[in-house]
């Protein structure tokens, strides 16, 4: 009797009492569930993306120099000021960041479209053909760099031996003030047209063949089939594909600084907006300038893919 | 059970997150207990012979040592992010005192070694030349120990120089001739190279802006690259390379590309520093291993005066906790024995015992061992501008040097250089 008696009691004291520190934090976490398991993502955004982001706006608006930890004062808009007025480094790194990014990215998607078209068709030996086409993407750009610099170099290198054979005289590619530029473009459209003809043909494979089809028996030709049915049915591939590598573009720096170094030669020739910022930071010490740049080629980065995602949604309508 | 599994899911997380945290590296004071002396050093010949020392260090001392080991820029920028943030991850620090020294020293990196140095008469700071004990005191402070020193030297071709019927020129005149000879008679081969990138044929062109009679600033200390000392040089050095340097030369060459066009055999006279001599006689990494001579810089309208500078040092970080065992560390590895073996081993020194005996140049090629010791008399102790922001500087006094090789105005250039360059230095006065 007693025996039952204990046993129906216990869980009755056990009710009264206050929830042990267990259970506490079991029903508070209960409660917060959401914030719970989205805490860990928001830490690591907050972490490596809106810290950073916000401590290179304030560097931004001070003389930081030298030292981070060194004493800064507030100066305002100084440092944009500084950057706007230079015409001597800024505005010409501006030029060759978008001369970089454009023509490469134009190459980019002629070229991966063609060898996409290529591809789209089953042939036989295809995958070989496939692994063969990836295989600069999977390289590392700074070893890509030292390989096409031993390639390009004036004197012993390979380009130049190769031209030599043709009876083409020796050209000075890398090394060349107004070749050098382009020299890296062509690197970089050799590493990253594989990544644009993957994009391509993951579009074209997802078309379907009835517009084709149909435009066929009305007897349009290859090249009206190309550009007036594949083309407008890929824009919205195309723009993806621009998007991606658009941004990477213009954010290269791996292949400039492997193949050129600080401040992209001797005359700046391939110095962009980020080879000019890793400069003012690295090799001039000056945070508060390097800051501004980069804040600026932020925004333009912001801005040029904010046009393109306008011109995406303009084509999906 | 959904409450209990929440707890569970918590407690995993709770104990991930402690065992990360003790993943995460040590701390100093970590470091200072178990003995462990943290060391990051360059990519150099000195270091290959110091890494296969450590054992001896280990045993005798009882420490433990770790070593990172990186290219000269990776390592350059490895400080500047690692002592911005005040890291004790480093104790003993390579560096190169003429370009971070005073920088460096100015941002409270480098812990001030005076006490110690002059403490052990044993290990002797007085054996210290004094143009390396210079460059790495600042402020009547030492903030750290030279280790490797170098001097601009002229190497070139005894084979070339044979059959063409030409002496080892004397001066910069018989240079210029004998570039001219061989450039005319091959025109294969370059009568001469030399570095060409903006900043890195800074240190190389300032023996030939002292033997000129110039400098990168005055006595007073303002900028003096547009006298018609350092104009002439400008010309002199830009124009060997323009008129007998190699075809389709490159604006952009440091020493291992224009090493490596010497050491191919493509060029007849090269200048460089002595430090990087084993390069070019390794037949390992050169084919003209046999035929290389070395031979003093030749003499300007003001003499021979090569610069002579430490170009590497060793430092403590001033925000380790575990500076007694990084200065045991670095006692150890710049001790006289630990010195005459690297000499030894090809790289030299700044120690004057170590010169001074003869087995301090017994495997140095006689004629590199003359032109050395006749380097040191008229050195000068600075290869490049002595300023706080020197990567800054040494594109603006190089700027006239790429102008003069690829054949633009070259005094226009300098007068151009000079103005940025004053500029710069009240800018760092401020």
């Amino acid at each position: 009797m007693s025996v039952t008696n204990a046993a129906r009691s216990a869980p009755a004291r056990s009710a009264g009492r206050p929830p042990s520190l267990g259970g506490n934090i079991s029903a508070w976490s209960n409660r917060h569930r959401k914030w719970l398991f989205a805490a860990p993502a928001m830490i690591f955004v907050g972490v490596l993306i809106v810290f950073p982001l916000v401590w290179t706006l304030y560097l931004s608006l001070t003389d930081s120099q030298g030292s981070v930890r060194a004493a800064t004062e507030f100066i305002g808009f100084q440092n944009y000021l500084t950057v706007l007025t230079d015409t001597d480094r800024f505005w010409p790194a501006v030029g060759r960041t978008m001369t970089f990014t454009g023509v490469a990215l134009v190459c980019e998607v002629v070229l991966g479209m063609g060898i996409a078209l290529l591809l789209w068709r089953p042939f036989r030996g295809e995958k070989w053909v496939r692994v063969a086409i990836l295989l600069p993407l999977v390289a590392t750009p700074v070893a890509v760099g030292m390989m096409w610099r031993l390639i390009f170099d004036p004197n012993i290198g390979f380009a130049n031996q190769l031209l030599g054979m043709i009876g083409i005289p020796p050209q000075p590619w890398l090394s060349g003030q107004d070749t050098a530029l382009g020299t890296t473009i062509f690197m970089d459209v050799w590493q990253w047209t594989p990544m644009v003809v993957l994009i391509l043909l993951a579009g074209l494979t997802s078309l379907s063949d009835e517009p084709d089809e149909a435009a066929r028996v009305d007897g349009a030709n290859a090249f009206q089939r190309f550009f007036y049915i594949t083309l407008p049915l890929m824009m919205p591939t195309v723009i993806v594909a621009i998007l991606l590598r658009g941004i990477d573009a213009l954010k290269t720096f791996d292949i400039l600084y492997a193949t050129k170094g600080k401040g992209g030669g001797s005359f700046n020739e391939v110095e962009t907006l980020n080879v000019y910022a890793y400069g003012l930071s690295f090799d001039y010490n000056q945070y508060g300038l390097s800051s501004a740049v980069l804040i600026l080629f932020f925004m333009i980065i912001i801005g040029s893919m904010w046009l393109l995602t306008m011109r995406k949604k303009a084509v999906s309508k | 059970m959904k409450r209990r599994s929440i707890v569970k899911y918590a407690a995993v997380a709770a104990a991930l997150s402690l065992g990360l945290t003790a993943c995460s590296g040590s701390g100093s004071d970590d470091a200072k207990e178990s003995g462990t002396v943290r060391v990051t050093l360059a990519n150099h010949v000195w270091t290959e012979g110091i890494k296969a020392a450590i054992p001896e260090f280990e045993q005798s001392s009882g420490l433990k040592v770790e070593l990172t080991q990186l290219g000269e820029d990776q390592l350059s920028d490895q400080y500047n992010v690692k002592l911005n943030a005040g890291s004790d991850e480093i104790d003993v620090m390579m560096y190169r005192p003429l370009q971070e020294g005073k920088a460096f020293a100015k941002n409270g990196y480098l812990a001030d070694l005076t006490e110690k140095v002059s403490s052990d008469s044993g290990w002797d700071w007085k054996d210290y030349q004094e143009g390396p004990v210079k460059a790495t005191t600042v402020d009547d402070k030492v903030v750290g120990v030279p280790i490797i020193t170098e001097r601009e030297v002229l190497y070139y071709r005894k084979d070339l120089l044979q059959a063409a019927g030409l002496e080892v020129p004397k001066t910069m005149e018989e240079l210029e001739a004998a570039a001219k000879a061989i450039k005319a008679s091959s025109p294969d081969t370059a009568g001469f190279v030399a570095r060409t990138g903006k900043s890195a044929a800074v240190t190389q062109f300032s023996s030939f802006l002292y033997s000129f009679g110039g400098d990168f600033t005055d006595s007073s200390g303002k900028s003096a690259v547009n006298s018609s000392e350092a104009k002439e040089a400008y010309a002199y050095y830009g124009g060997l390379i323009r008129n007998y340097g190699p075809a389709n030369v490159s604006t952009d060459m440091s020493w291992p590309e224009a090493m490596a066009i010497f050491t191919q055999g493509k060029a007849a006279f090269y200048t460089e520093a002595d430090s990087l001599y084993k390069n070019a006689t390794d037949p390992a990494k050169s084919k003209v291993a046999d035929t290389v001579g070395f031979a003093a810089l030749p003499a300007g309208p003001a003499g021979s005066k090569p610069y002579n500078i430490p170009s590497w040092g060793l430092a403590v970080n001033e925000a380790s906790g575990n500076q007694e065992n990084a200065w045991k560390f670095i006692q150890w590895a710049t001790s006289k024995e630990r010195t005459l073996a690297a000499q030894k081993a090809g790289v030299p020194g700044p120690r004057a015992s170590v010169w001074a005996d003869p087995e301090g140049t017994s495997t140095y090629p006689k004629d590199l061992a003359d032109a050395i010791a006749v380097s040191a008399e008229n050195g000068v102790g600075h290869d490049r501008p002595e300023v706080v922001t020197v990567g800054k500087a040494r594109e603006i006094v190089g700027e006239p040097i790429v102008a003069s090789i690829t054949g633009a105005d070259t005094a226009a250039a300098a007068d151009a250089a000079h103005e940025a360059f004053q500029k710069f230095l009240d800018g760092e006065k401020k």
